[in-house]
């Protein structure tokens, strides 16, 4: 994982294993387009700013196809539970 | 994520990453995992700590609270091919239980291992009676296993 710049998380708009969607369409129309989570569905891929073993990187969904992957959302940082 | 950090090498023995996810930015992360996880955890996190602050990832999966600009408590499985397994979706109080996505991924290794001829019935668990759909099983689960017995 190459060390990045600070920057914000964005859904590729594809599901992973697929080409992302060209960048060129309008940002609604975009979203419209995006691909959703469903269970039995291919994954919505999306790339973000992380925070890997004294790292900022980048992750990126579909760089873990081939593998089983557990993706946890949770609140927030420092929250109780 | 704490409980997740500590126990990680059980995923890791199933060959599965983990990438959480919430609204913090990599600093804060960072801040948590030195000041607080890693102290619960007795480690640093091992794990990929995304950061999204738009809730454009959580929205895409259903997990971006808007009024309250936070992500629920989503967990996902997915499987090799991308596809998603299975879901569970906790509102912030109540915290998930480990020990049950280590179950459903031993469960769904199971199943992709033997091809969907064997399936995992409730409260399986590796060395628990599997079930092998069929014309003959229609009808006659309730010969080969019990909710009583093997569940």
């Amino acid at each position: 994982m190459a060390e990045n710049a600070a920057g914000c998380a964005r859904p590729t708009g594809a599901v992973v294993g697929e080409k992302s969607a060209p960048a060129k369409e309008e940002p609604i129309i975009k979203e419209k387009k995006m691909a959703t989570a469903r269970v039995g569905a291919k994954a919505p891929d999306f790339e973000a700013p992380a925070y890997y073993k004294g790292k900022f990187t980048t992750v990126k969904l579909s760089d873990f196809l081939g593998k089983w992957v557990m993706l946890c959302f949770y609140p927030g940082d420092f929250t109780f539970v | 994520m704490s409980a997740v950090a500590a126990n990680y090498e059980k995923l890791q023995e199933l060959g599965a990453e983990v990438i959480s996810v919430s609204v913090d930015s990599q600093f804060v992360h960072k801040m948590w995992n030195d000041n607080e996880l890693s102290k619960m955890a007795g480690k640093d996190v091992p794990f990929h700590m995304a950061s999204d602050g738009p809730g454009n990832v959580g929205r895409i999966y259903g997990v971006y609270d808007e009024n309250a600009g936070v992500e629920l408590r989503g967990r996902f499985i997915i499987d090799p091919d991308g596809i998603i397994q299975a879901m569970e979706v906790l509102t912030p109080p109540v915290g998930r239980q480990f020990n049950e996505t280590i179950r459903q991924i031993k469960a769904y290794q199971h199943v992709r291992a033997h091809k969907g001829a064997e399936v995992c019935p409730a409260g399986w668990e590796p060395g628990k009676k599997v079930l092998k759909p069929g014309p003959d099983l229609v009808g006659n689960v309730w010969k080969v296993w019990s909710p009583l017995k093997d569940h």
